[in-house]
């Protein structure tokens, strides 16, 4: 059924690289991300989950084109059937793609909150409805950024994008700092825009919630996504989920065992030659230590895995 | 031996209403409390007084029944919320981490702070790999008690399980008096061995 949707954001063998100064004059390329696929269809709520410094909130910049300017993206990127070139992006970006920044410190320190989120074209009523919603007292309107707390300065980001009424919506870890009831209160919002037809891209470590929500879910590590699945074999548990590394990120939830595994994330620059999970991996095997698997399709969903299972 | 908040009451200017008011709360060595209130509660508030980043109105923070030390490297070592906010960003993350004593070896290798990530600016590491500077810096200084505020809610389930158990191993081993402010009460299960809702 997927193959007769038409995709709202496509997104084919991407890559980032950052140009770095090395000694003197030389330049090394820096690449953060790679070979990523991610599509997103209208009507649905994609949550990426995965290892810090994967390059989630790179990837949310390269969407945008927000990138800083030594940044180069490579591959095929597409909105709506058409190429998003950087003049496009300039002109979507908080009209049709809004983005909910990962950072508080992205809010104007010299601009209180409520003009700062009315924006440009000042949708005060609606915004006030959503502050209302969000268990924002009237009052915070005329707070400066550095008068509110951690949770009250990440309710109002959700706000700057919602209010917006754009066709997607970026949100880059939307609720850490908010009480869970919050925090359920904001993903509802988010269910109920993708219900109109509309799409969230949900970057979040709050596994277990943004499964309530998603209907997808999209592992990153390494700057590359290993797995995507439906979001009820996250519910599931393990033994529904296809690559180790989710497994392992599944059982290191503070429910489910609070184990880690040993190692850490490779890092860019010193990326081993096959597999980028192999070297912490419980299963791996020869092939796994030269080849790089590709993207299979296992059990309704995709992993990159030579023994996904 | 004991940090104790005592009746402590705060606002952040005279117009505005009072964030804390006749707030108590005492933690001893060794102990590891975690905090619940809603957000915008004062928890960060509290958390700032009891580490000397403010000074409460009314009432007294004390430390082993005086006030805290002025000079020199506090003995409440505070990690913060927005580990983007907590650096210097024209500094190199060497010298941020060093601005604390030596770097201690183990830290980083047991965090998992690659060695060609002191060279670099705040700006181009991920809020994840900062929060584990942060949490080195905090560990590197010394003290006795260390305040942990939202300290992993940007970190993926591995990487947060891994830093929890560098800060309750260094806990253990140092017999630190812990606070951890977090909103997700499966993981204030695993970390502490009291509860505190201050809404209640």
């Amino acid at each position: 059924m997927e193959q007769t949707r038409k995709a709202l954001l496509e997104m084919r063998n991407i890559s980032v690289s950052f140009r770095m100064y090395g000694r003197g004059l030389e330049q090394t390329d820096l690449r953060v991300i790679s070979d990523l696929h991610l599509t997103v269809y209208p009507g649905e709520i994609v949550a990426i989950a995965g290892s810090s410094g994967s390059g989630k909130s790179l990837l949310a910049s390269a969407i945008l084109g927000i990138l800083p300017p030594n940044a180069a993206v490579r591959g095929d990127l597409q909105y709506k059937g058409e190429a998003l070139t950087p003049e496009r992006q300039k002109w979507i970006r908080g009209r049709e793609i809004a983005l909910v920044p990962q950072s508080v410190a992205y809010l104007d320190p010299l601009m209180k909150v409520g003009p700062q989120t009315d924006g440009y074209y000042k949708p005060t009523k609606k915004r006030r409805m959503l502050f209302e919603r969000l268990q924002l007292p009237a009052s915070v309107e005329r707070l400066y950024p550095f008068q509110l707390s951690g949770g009250m300065a990440r309710r109002v980001l959700v706000s700057t994008a919602l209010v917006t009424g754009a066709r997607l919506i970026i949100a880059d870890e939307p609720t850490p700092g908010m009480s869970i009831e919050q925090a359920l209160e904001a993903l509802r919002m988010f269910r109920e825009m993708a219900d109109e037809g509309k799409s969230v891209i949900l970057i979040t470590h709050d596994i277990d919630l943004a499964v309530e929500f998603a209907d997808r879910v999209a592992v990153f590590y390494a700057g590359t996504t290993v797995e995507t699945a439906p979001a009820s074999d996250f519910k599931a548990g393990p033994e529904a989920l296809r690559h180790p590394y989710s497994k392992a990120l599944w059982k290191a939830l503070p429910q489910n065992g609070f184990e880690p595994i040993p190692g850490f994330q490779p890092y860019a620059g010193n990326l081993p030659e096959g597999c980028l999970f192999a070297p912490r991996c419980p299963y791996k095997t020869e092939q796994c230590e030269k080849q790089v698997p590709p993207m299979l399709e296992i059990r309704g969903g995709e992993a990159r895995c030579f023994h996904g299972a | 031996m004991a940090l104790e908040a005592k009746n402590v009451d705060f606002r952040y200017g005279r117009n505005q209403p009072w964030i804390l008011k006749d707030q108590c709360l005492k933690i001893g060595k060794g102990e590891r409390l975690a905090v619940f209130a809603p957000s915008g509660y004062g928890k960060t508030t509290l958390a700032m007084l009891l580490a000397g980043y403010l000074e409460p109105i009314n009432g007294q923070v004390l430390l082993d029944e005086i006030p805290l030390p002025k000079k020199g490297a506090c003995p409440v070592q505070l990690i913060c919320q927005h580990p983007e906010k907590a650096v210097n960003p024209r500094w190199r993350l060497r010298r941020v981490l060093e601005e604390s004593g030596p770097l201690r070896e183990d830290l980083l290798e047991a965090l998992g702070i690659q060695r060609a990530w002191l060279a670099r600016f705040p700006r181009e590491l991920s809020g994840g790999e900062l929060q584990r500077f942060c949490v080195a810096r905090a560990l590197t200084s010394g003290g006795d008690y260390l305040i942990c505020d939202e300290i992993s809610a940007m970190l993926d389930g591995i990487t947060q399980a891994q830093i929890w158990n560098v800060v309750l191993e260094e806990a253990e081993k140092r017999s630190l008096g812990l606070i951890a402010i977090t909103h997700n009460r499966r993981l204030a299960g695993r970390i502490a061995s009291r509860i505190l809702d201050l809404s209640v």
